[in-house]
Parts: structure tokens; sequence; C-alpha cells
């Protein structure tokens, strides 16, 4: 068996995390050749991954900013020698892999939690409230793996490093701009603590609440659907079936009423706070620690004792 | 400009599912079903288009068993012009491969210049159809839009992604699948639910494409995701604080 796993590459430096679980998942088919969409230095940083045989790196201004027109005819000019093309489940991998997919003629398998043989994989349907075992009939595999459910590859790996190239720019899209979040907190579908408030905190001004608790314990911020709908949180702290799924050791939910969406993103943390003055919101269902509060009262507390 | 939206028939995001015990799927008996909440967004989307000038026409689409009549009709409520509706053996939900597959073959009769699909059916979770689509149309794409601009034969989009917001050009005809934050869809009125009812809803089989949409995946078995231990409540910050202590969790 042998793995293409495409890298997740943003702003031209390899993601470190997303990448390194996805060649944790995809060692478990086969041998793993990892295609970086990026400079040398995002393909020389994937060679150190433990569990790497090699690194192709494209290194096109076409491949810069995750144009799947492109990047999908890159790779699907690399298939033939591949069983498997995989990668983590980004934004950039969910937008390319399909289009792979039918231009090989297979289907998909997004978002798999769990491999059980070369063609047999669990994937969570229904915002996470089944989970199904599929059994693919199709020649190439096209997989993207859920982050979350998968360990960081040890490094030590020193997997040699080929250049490679395909046709380039399809000339169907190009790219416009980037509005990119920075932010000196940990990235937040790798943090080991999230802290992430919704509605109930009731206005912009006020989510700065949630980011000092953040800071006190060194999390990364989240937020509801509600809470960016309304413009307190910016899109990309969403937390959800249909935004990020995180699986930190700690999950502060504030203001957070737990609607079955939400709970899809958040609910294999290992243990998870709810702070909510309701004391029949369902996200108490979920929550190791419930605290029935206002949170303007509990979480000035809780920065100030903590 | 005509503009074409695929609208899927699933379970209303309102409801908790039911796996059922012998593992051979989600209950789905009796159960509320609507339009995939990102498919309102995207007949939405498509018919400001339409009342901006932009969009001449707004066809709407579904595949799958007769009740999709129902999405369809709701779609024309809120504003589409009109229906197909492609019926497939009751009871099979076709893989995203088959219907771009079957979209295709509309597409290649009905010449839209520009498609708007949801981002995600909420029932598979798949986040496929319009990338396939647009693979096998040979198509742009600009997938997760919170943004759509029409202008000079290229559709401007700003897309959610994992880090923050991007904004690419793709050239026209192209496909579009939309996210939460494109717009907020409207509710049809009586009148216009009324209306809906007499706008012309075409009918036609998968058997008539001469498309192969022989499943690629088998379904082994569904199951409950694992549960989580009942929690306690605490009773104060203290006590949340010391609990939290305990765990080696501050
Ligand atoms: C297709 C689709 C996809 C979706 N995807 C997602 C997703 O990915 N992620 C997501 O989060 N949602 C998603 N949703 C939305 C989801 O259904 C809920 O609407 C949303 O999660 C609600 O956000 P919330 O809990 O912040 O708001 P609400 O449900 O309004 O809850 C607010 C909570 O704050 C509490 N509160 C208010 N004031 C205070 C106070 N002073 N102190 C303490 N508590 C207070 C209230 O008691 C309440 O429980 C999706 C919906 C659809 C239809
Ligand atoms: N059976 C179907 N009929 C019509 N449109 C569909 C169907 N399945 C998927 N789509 C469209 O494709 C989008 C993404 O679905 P999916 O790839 O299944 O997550 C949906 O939001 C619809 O716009």
């Amino acid at each position: 068996m042998a793995v293409l796993c495409l890298a997740d590459v943003s702003d031209g430096a390899l993601a470190l995390d997303a990448t390194s679980k996805a060649i944790t998942a995809s060692t478990k088919l086969g041998d793993v050749t990892v295609l970086v969409c990026g400079p040398q230095a995002a393909a020389d940083a994937a060679a150190k991954i433990a569990g790497v045989n090699k690194v192709l790196c494209a290194d096109d201004a076409a491949y810069a900013h995750g144009l799947a027109e492109n990047i999908a005819a890159l790779i699907v000019g690399l298939a033939d020698d591949f069983t498997h093309i995989t990668a983590p489940s980004t934004t950039t991998a969910k937008n390319v892999l399909p289009r792979v997919a039918a231009l090989l003629d297979v289907m998909v398998l997004p978002d798999v939690i769990e491999v059980i043989d070369a063609d047999t994989f669990k994937r969570p349907i229904y915002a996470g409230n089944a989970v199904q075992t599929v059994k693919t009939t199709d020649a190439v595999k096209v997989i993207t793996f859920r982050t979350s459910t998968f360990d960081l590859a040890a490094d030590g790996g020193s997997a040699a490093v080929e250049a490679t190239s395909g046709a380039g720019d399809a000339g169907l899209s190009s790219y416009v701009s980037d509005e990119v979040a920075t932010s000196d907190r940990p990235e937040l579908t790798s943090a080991g603590v999230v802290v992430s408030g919704g509605r109930g905190v009731g206005s912009e001004e006020d989510f700065a609440l949630i980011e000092k608790l953040a800071d006190k314990l060194g999390g990364a911020v989240g937020a509801s659907r509600a809470a960016v709908d309304s413009g307190y949180a910016a899109n990309d702290m969403q937390v959800g079936q249909t935004g990020k799924v995180v699986a930190p050791d700690l999950y502060v939910a504030i203001g957070i009423s737990g609607a079955i969406q939400h709970l899809a993103g958040m609910k294999d943390s290992k243990v998870i706070v709810a702070i909510n003055k309701d004391e029949e919101a369902p996200i108490f269902q979920v929550a190791d620690f419930g605290l029935k509060a206002d949170l303007f009262q509990a979480v000035p507390e809780l920065i100030e004792k903590l | 400009m005509k503009v074409l939206v695929p609208v899927k028939r699933v379970i209303d995001y309102n409801v908790k599912v039911k796996v059922k015990a012998d593992g051979s799927g989600v209950d789905l008996a009796n159960v509320k079903m609507s339009m995939n909440p990102f498919d309102e967004i995207a007949v939405e989307e498509a018919i400001r288009l339409k009342e901006s000038g932009v969009a001449t026409e707004v066809v709407v689409v579904s595949i799958g068993e007769k009740k999709s009549t129902d999405t369809l009709r709701s779609a024309m409520a809120m504003g589409a012009d009109r229906a197909i509706l492609i019926t497939t053996d009751q009871g099979v939900d076709i893989e995203p491969l088959a219907v771009a597959k079957l979209l295709k073959a509309v597409i290649d009769e009905e010449a839209p210049e520009l498609v708007i699909a949801g981002k995600q059916a909420i029932d598979n979770d798949m986040n496929a159809t319009g990338q396939m689509l647009a693979a096998l149309l040979g198509w742009g794409q600009a997938t997760f839009a919170s943004e759509l601009k029409v202008e000079d034969g290229a559709a401007v989009v700003t897309r959610e992604v994992d880090g923050g917001l991007q904004t690419i050009s793709v050239k026209l005809p192209a496909i579009v699948t939309a996210d939460l934050r494109l717009n907020e869809p409207r509710y049809a009125s009586l009148p216009n639910i009324m209306k809906a009812k007499k706008k012309p809803l075409e009918e036609k089989s998968a058997d008539d494409f001469g498309v192969d949409i022989t499943a690629r995946h088998t379904i082994v078995t569904t199951e409950e995701p694992g549960t989580r231990q009942a929690g306690i409540m605490v009773g104060s910050v203290d006590e949340l604080i010391a609990k939290l202590k305990e765990g080696g969790l501050v």
C-alpha cells in the first residue's frame, strides 16, 4: 500500500499539527509520501516527521493559495503510484480532495476518525450523532482525517525531498486576498485548553472576558455559531458540526446552550466545563462540571481567583 | 444569467437522530424533514442575484425520493422560478459522486452560468458534491462562501477558511458552495407558498440519464457515538476551581 498525504500549508509554512496527525493516520495504511504545495522549507519540515518515506515539493505560485483546480490536477497527475490519497480535514483539503476524487471517478471519505483496514473506515454522520463504518469498493481511496482523533507523529524523520511539478495554473480561478486572523494564542484545533463564548456573552466588547479567561488558562478562544453570526467573534473561531472540531484536555463553554451542532465540535474534549445561567441548558448534559451562574459574575471571579 | 441551485431534503436540523438498535442506520420514520439549511442559504443567494438584476432565472434541482417535491416547492415559495426533481429508488441516500453525475447531466441541458450549492448536507456531512460537480464539469469552484459578487464574467467570492477569510475570483461558469454567513434566508410568505404550487416542476427518473449511480460505499454498521459519563453541578466558582485543581487542569 502506498499513501500520498497532502500536507496542510498555510502562508508558505507547514501546518505541523494537522499534517503530523494525518501522517499518523496514514501510516496505518502503508508507506507515506507527503505532498507539500509550498516552498522548500515547508517540505523540509515535513521530512522531519517520523514515518514519512518521501516528500514531494511542488513549489509553484499556482499551488500557493490552495486553489482547488490547480492542486487537484497536480494530485491526479501523481495518483497512479498510490492506493490511498489522504489529508487532514482542513478547509484546504475539504476543498481539494473531493475534486480529486471525482476526477479519479471515486468517492471521497471525509472526516475519517478510525482506520479499520485498507478499505474500511469509521466516520461520523448527523453532526456526530451516529458513527458509520464504511467499506469502499473504489480502487483509490480518497480520505480526509479528522485530526482531533489522531495523535501527533513523533519527529526525527529524515525523508528525502524531491521536487515535483504539474500543469501549473489551470486558469479557472485566481487568488485575490486573505484576511488572516493573527493571534498569540495557541491554535484552536491543537490547544490543550479551549475557552468558548456563545450568544450569552452578549457583545463584542464583553467577548474580551472570554479572551481574558483563555489567556489566564493559556488556551485558545472558540465560539458558537451564534457568537460568530452576531459578530462577537471571527468565523475561524466557530466550533461545531460545520466549524472546527476540537478535543482539548479542558473545554470551557460560557453562555453556550449546547445545540447538537455545537456539541459535534467539542464533545470529545477530555473535561468539559459549562457556565450557563439556565440550569436546563443541554450543555450541562455533556459537562463534567457545570456551574449555574451569570457569566458576568462567574467569569471575572474565575479570572481573579485562578 | 441562469442560476441553478441543488437542494436536498434532509432531517430537520432540530431533530436529534436515533440510531437503530440493529446497526442498520438511523431512524427516519416519522421524523420532521426540511430543506438542508445550507441549501436555503444557496436558494436565498440565487434569489437575491435575481432581485438585483444579475440573474434572470433560478432553477432548483433535487435528487431523491418523491417527497423531495416538498423541498422544491419550499424553494419556489422562497422565489425560485422552476424545479426539476430526479427520483431515485426510495430509501437509498445517493452518494455525492452520483449526485454530481446526475447534476452534471442536468447542467449539460440547462447550461446555467452559475451553480450555488450548499457547502454540506447535514445528514451525511460529506461536504463534497459541489467540488465533485465542478471537477466533472471542468469548472472553477469557490467553496464555503460568505460573500459573493458577480462581475465581469467572474464570481468574486470570500471564503470561510481555517485561518480566517480568503477571497478568490472564479471564471464563470462556476460552482459556489454556500457557508452559514452568506446571508439569512427569508421565510416564504403565505401568498408565495400558494403561488409556488403553480410553478413548473419537471419530474425525471435517475434512469433517464444513463448515469451509473451504484454506491461505492457499503455501510457496514451505524452505531451510537460513545456517550459521556454524567458530570456534576458545582455550587460556586471556588468549588469549580477546586475540581479543576484536583484534575490537574489548572
Ligand atoms: C446548518 C447549521 C449548522 C450549524 N453549525 C454550527 C456550528 O458549527 N457551531 C455552533 O456552535 N452552532 C452551529 N449551528 C447553530 C446551532 O444550532 C445553535 O443555534 C448555536 O450553537 C447556538 O449558539 P449559542 O449556544 O451561543 O446561543 P443560544 O442557543 O442562544 O444560547 C445562549 C446561552 O447563553 C445563556 N446565557 C445568556 N445570558 C447568560 C449570562 N448572562 N450568563 C450565563 N449564561 C447566559 C443562555 O441561558 C443560553 O443557554 C448550526 C446550525 C445550523 C442550522
Ligand atoms: N440528493 C441531492 N439533491 C440535490 N442536491 C444535493 C443532493 N445531495 C447533495 N446536494 C447538494 O450538494 C450540497 C452538499 O452536499 P454533500 O456533499 O452531500 O454534503 C448540498 O448542500 C446540496 O446543495
